[in-house]
């Protein structure tokens, strides 16, 4: 029992002391080999890292409860994209044109409703038809990316709005809007998981399906909430990051869902559901955009992140191997 | 009980599915305050009877009446809101959830915004386990606890209704001999509270000892009720099987070969310590003891699938280093495997690749695997071994329990092995077959082949043994010849009760 | 129930299902437009899709033994620039088995992750992906990777050379596709790889080592994923680095198209070439028709949800999933 417990709490608290060697190292590293002047703990740069971890880090959050929940969405990028179009365009389209900047809010609704649209097809999708959830956001992965590029071909969206501009780039109480999103993104899905009916049933649902089934709860209509919560943030992702650069591309968005899903594990929740914490992927992210700037800023290429997050993640799952091992009499399988 | 209303009663239940007639006109009655057994031989009917008793399935025709009121039960949850709990074999708990959460799985209380009602769940879940008398609390992750802990958390999971009827499914499989106790005591508080107790189980003893009547299925059909006290072992067994099955002990006095496998002060951590024994080739040794013994470890350690601690391992004399199977097979050990389905056979494969899958490697005709080879192999075996299957193509998941339990011996008996090692060779097997297989067994010592049978069923080890070592707790207790053993001190010693003559 | 006849029906589909759309779909597009059946046209598509077709190879088996392999794209980046720079520094006929020992020491690092250590292949794989994806940017220091003199070297064969007519990336396509079909029908490593991906327990029970077994898979796919990269590199005798990112899900997608479950165990090599030729056929069929590129992914998502949806409901015998 109290083995179990220590291992828990180890888990939890795994990432947040990742996340200060992190911050040890690159400071102390940064002190004899960094290209800049600056310390690397500025409060600036420690701003802008949070402000710089939103688009993932909103997505990434959604991907706990859906893993958590024991299924996977592969098509986040795409709906990311797609989101982001249906918010810029919509911002031209004649009809709106009498609303002055009273567009931006028609506009966020229309995007954020393309994202929860999206999300509800797949969850629909995984629900009725009961084909793996990795196999249906795959195909949507492909499907959601050829409709980016109906829109609009290969050619890029643009539309800057100066009243959003203004707002992305705000800061308020010194955080940025941005940053603002993030962590109240947390806040909300952080409660749904741990105080609502709903989030306890999503632990159960991944944790034990056919005991959550057989205790009557509904399987299909839990998934199908969820793949529209991760399609609405996917979407809101998309209106935090581009109401300030004002254009998307039709390629946007790709390999997001590799990054969230990497922000995720690393967080330490389990691939096979029913375990996992809002508040550790949020410690994911924010470890992911620290081995980004921090390389950086002890002048390594930007190109060496890829290769260390890469081989970090590997690391992560067999240090987490090695603490659930038995020992040396256990089965050779 | 006589003017009572049973507590819950079916009546001329059928359920069919494709093909099969799994129920056929049962009716079965259980009393409030009565303990009913439900027996029945694997494949009986008696698993999709508890699925309907509990709101699993839905019967094709007949009634089901609670409290004598026509009911139907279209989902667990209905069942439990309408006061029949099914306490399930494989435990159905999130474990990554507190024991509150479990209990109320489902039905957590809600307040506004559909928020957990924290306070009032901890305090009906505190208000049940104090009911029960147990050593946890609401908030303890059910994964922190034992499996006797988290069999209390289903039953705790029934008390959240006032339940009419409680439907147990072989729930003591995995319990020690104290945490039984517990469980009769909790069984007994509820019949003293009235409620009716269905109990399935396969352990005569258990039955007779707290069942007030015992009702028994075969192929689907109702086939009689026993009032407990007024019967014996062998009458139920006559109902459960149309006739006895001969169990008789095993009286052959055969002489034994050379010592082919021997097992010095082998240990593997906390498994098992300091185990010695002997087989001899033509001899049938019987390892008997409760789960948890040890007893599959050390099968596992011989057949390479764990590291041992201390000890040696002897083949004819000469000591095997042995780390994968891979080395066992080579040195002529083969493992039928406890878990036939998940150890034992690629359910998915056709029989044919099965049953050839440890060879392959030389079954072959250049680079290729040659059909003949193989198709000759599973013809020989199919005919020595009467296995009943359409041809080698069939695929090994649509076999019936003991065909498929062939095969898996017709998989190491085509290698010619030295040593055979058959763990709990009957389990989940109909009683025609079972018979089959122990005449195997037997049929297999008299062609020269040493073998070990892990059994949990006391009177299989007697019938096949020549020699039976009792294991407790990770230790042999005792060795004993067919001629000396009697079942009481086969218990004793299971038990961890030391007699004089220790071996 | 009623089903019986829809489930006979949808039990044929099931089997035969992908082969009888893959038909119709050829036949629509041949009506539609008569260049699609043209000896020209089917080779422009087989050799288009012969870069997708010969990592989905190699997928198969990592598949089918029960693990998944994203790492491919990212894999097949890395052989492309590398051969390519490699072509310069040491001569073509060094560079490339030089190119192919280093993918597959890739592999066989993955191999032993996910064979040995037993870690699970998804995050695995995805990991490599993105380290892979940096090896392949510190390799080239960010910069596309030219062959400098693009007309003095034999090198462009693979992508571009024909032998009696045909294609040379469609004959390594076709070579491959039978030699592995052969080694995963008929060899005992065949039956191993099926055997552990349908019952990796039983099969370590069985004497299969079930740790070499995954291993070698992923020694395959590296090897396709090598030799895809070979032909990319010679296609154009210049890369940019990024050039197979994305590919790792097309790949997957084109063998699931061809039935193999992801739970391991079922697939086989020929069907992953109908895959594959289904995906290439429907974007030429469509850009025939008229319609942009990306159609075909719109087209792909109903495919590959249709198809595994079918597989799934003959199996259960019901269309709609029992999910509550």
């Amino acid at each position: 029992m109290t083995k179990d417990t220590r291992a828990n709490l180890v888990k939890q608290g795994a990432i947040w002391a990742f996340i200060v060697v992190e911050l040890i190292f690159f400071t102390v590293a940064g002190n004899f080999m960094s290209v800049s002047e600056q310390s690397f703990i500025d409060f600036d740069n420690m701003l802008l890292l949070l402000k710089q971890s939103a688009p993932i880090g909103i997505i990434a959050l959604g991907m706990t409860i859906i893993m958590i929940n024991g299924n996977i969405d592969l098509s986040v990028g795409a709906t990311f994209a797609l989101s982001a179009i249906v918010l810029l365009d919509s911002m031209t389209w004649p009809i709106f044109a009498g609303l002055g900047d009273w567009v931006i809010p028609v506009s966020w609704t229309l995007a954020l409703l393309t994202g929860v649209v999206l999300g509800a097809i797949n969850g629909l999708i995984v629900w009725k038809t009961g084909v793996d959830a990795f196999i249906v956001t795959l195909g949507a992965m492909l499907g959601y990316r050829g409709l980016v590029f109906m829109y609009n071909g290969e050619q890029p969206t643009s539309h800057l709005n100066w009243t959003l501009v203004d707002f992305a780039e705000a800061q308020f109480l010194g955080l940025h809007t941005a940053t603002w999103f993030l962590l109240g993104t947390a806040l909300v899905l952080w409660l749904v998981m741990t105080k609502t009916v709903h989030g306890r049933n999503a632990y159960a649902i991944g944790n034990n399906r056919e005991a959550a089934v057989n205790a009557g709860i509904r399987v299909g209509p839990h998934f199908l909430l969820n793949f529209m919560l991760i399609g609405f943030l996917a979407a809101l992702s998309a209106v935090v990051f581009y109401s300030e650069s004002g254009s998307v591309n039709p390629n946007d968005g790709m390999l997001y869902e590799l990054w969230a899903i990497t922000a995720v594990v690393l967080g330490g929740t389990k691939l096979t559901g029913g375990y996992g914490s809002i508040v550790s992927t949020l410690g994911g992210v924010i470890a992911i955009q620290l081995l980004r700037k921090g390389l950086g800023h002890i002048g390594a290429d930007t190109e060496t992140v890829n290769l260390v997050i890469g081989l970090i993640l590997i690391a992560v799952l067999f240090l987490d191997r090695q603490l659930n091992r038995k020992g040396k009499e256990e089965l050779k399988i | 009980m006589t003017d009572e209303k049973p507590a819950l009663r079916l009546e001329n239940i059928v359920k069919t599915f494709p093909g099969v007639r799994a129920l056929d006109d049962v009716s079965f009655a259980v009393m409030p305050g009565e303990v009913h057994a439900l027996m029945g031989e694997n494949g009986a009917g008696k698993s999709t009877l508890m699925k309907v008793l509990g709101g699993i399935l839905q019967p094709n025709e007949g009634r089901i009446f609670i409290e004598e009121e026509s009911t139907i039960m279209t989902t667990p949850l209905d069942a439990k809101a309408k006061g029949v709990v099914f306490i399930h074999q494989e435990l159905s708990l999130a474990d990554e959830l507190s024991v509150a959460e479990n209990i109320f799985l489902g039905e957590l209380p809600r307040k506004s915004f559909g928020r957990v009602d924290w306070g009032k769940l901890y305090e009906q879940t505190d208000a049940i386990l104090k009911t029960l008398n147990v050593g946890f609390n609401a908030r303890t992750r059910v994964g922190d606890l034992s499996i006797a802990n988290q069999q209390m958390v289903e039953i705790a999971r029934a008390l959240t209704v006032d339940p009419r009827a409680v439907i147990f499914d072989e729930p003591t499989a995995s319990l020690t001999d104290a945490e039984k106790v517990v469980l009769f005591d909790v069984i007994a508080d509820l019949k003293s509270r009235g409620v009716g107790i269905v109990y399935i189980s396969h352990r005569m003893e258990e039955i007779f000892k707290i069942t007030d009547r015992i009702s028994v299925l075969r192929d689907g059909q109702y086939r009689g009720t026993l009032e407990t006290a007024k019967t014996d072992e062998d009458e139920v067994t006559q109902l459960m099987i149309g006739r006895s099955l001969d169990l008789s002990r095993n009286e052959e006095h055969r002489e034994h070969g050379e010592v082919a496998l021997e097992v010095r002060g082998l240990s593997c951590g906390d498994l098992y310590r300091d185990v010695s024994f002997k087989v001899h080739r033509g001899e049938v040794v019987g390892f008997y003891g409760l789960v948890g013994a040890g007893r599959t470890e050390i099968a596992e350690t011989i057949f390479g699938l764990r590291d041992p601690s201390e000890g040696q391992i002897l083949l004819d004399g000469q000591e095997l280093r042995i780390h994968s199977p891979v080395d066992a097979i080579r040195h002529g050990i083969s493992l039928v495997p406890e878990d036939r389905k998940g150890q034992g056979l690629v359910l998915g494969m056709n029989c044919r690749d099965n049953m050839t899958l440890p060879q392959v490697d030389d079954l072959t005709a250049g680079p290729f695997v040659s059909d003949g080879a193989e198709i000759a192999i599973f013809d020989q075996y199919r005919d020595k071994l009467d296995i009943r299957t359409p041809g080698w193509r069939q695929t090994v998941g649509n076999l019936s329990g003991g065909n498929q339990q062939k095969i898996v011996i017709g998989k190491w008996l085509s290698m010619h092995p030295n040593v055979l090692i058959v763990d709990e060779p009957t389990r989940g097997i109909d009683v025609g077959s079972k018979s089959e297989i122990h005449n195997l067994i037997r049929d297999l010592a008299g062609q020269g082949y040493a073998v070990i049978v892990i059994s949990s069923e006391m009177p299989e080890v007697l019938h096949v043994s020549d020699r039976i070592v009792a294991m407790y707790h990770g230790r042999i207790m005792r060795e004993f010849s067919a001629e000396e053993v009697t079942e009481d001190s086969l218990i004793q010693a299971i038990s961890g009760i030391e007699s004089e003559k220790v071996a | 129930m009623a089903a019986l006849t829809t489930k006979n029906i949808g039990g044929f589909l099931a089997r035969q299902g992908i082969i009888v759309a893959f038909v119709l779909f050829m036949i629509g597009f041949a009506l539609a437009n008569d260049r699609f059946i043209t000896m020209d046209n089917i080779f422009g598509v087989i050799r288009s899709s012969a870069i997708l077709g010969v990592m989905a190879l190699g997928v198969t088996f990592v598949v089918i033994g029960g693990n998944l392999d994203l790492s491919v794209g990212s894999m097949m980046s890395f052989s492309t620039i590398v051969v390519l720079d490699l072509h310069d520094k040491l001569g073509p006929a060094l560079g490339i088995p030089a190119m192919y020992g280093m993918t597959l020491a890739l592999g066989a690092f993955i191999g032993f992750l996910v064979g040995y250590l037993k870690l699970n292949s998804l995050i695995v794989t995805l990991g490599m992906l993105s380290a892979i994806h940096g090896l392949t940017l510190t390799y080239s220091g960010g910069k596309n990777m030219d062959i400098a003199d693009k007309e003095g070297t034999w090198f462009g064969i693979f992508g571009q050379g024909s032998i009696l007519g045909v294609p040379v990336p469609i004959l390594i396509f076709a070579l491959l596709a039978v030699v592995l079909s052969m080694v995963l029908a008929k060899t005992p490593f065949g039956r191993k790889v099926y055997a552990v991906g349908g019952n990796g327990m039983a099969a370590t029970f069985s004497g299969v080592p079930r740790a070499r077994v995954v291993f070698m898979t992923y020694l395959i796919s590296a090897f396709c994923v090598a030799t895809a990269g070979l032909i990319q590199a010679s296609r154009s005798l210049g890369s940019q680095n990024t050039v197979g990112q994305g590919m790792e899900l097309e790949v997957l997608a084109a063998v699931i198209l061809g039935g193999a479950s992801l739970l391991g165990g079922s697939g086989t090599v020929f069907k992953t070439v109908i895959g594959v030729l289904i995906l290439g056929f429907i974007q030429n069929g469509l850009l025939l028709v008229g319609l942009e590129f990306y159609v075909q992914y719109v087209v792909t998502w109903v495919i590959i949800i249709l198809a595994v949806w079918l597989d799934i409901a003959a199996k259960r015998g019901r269309l709609l999933s029992p999910i509550a």
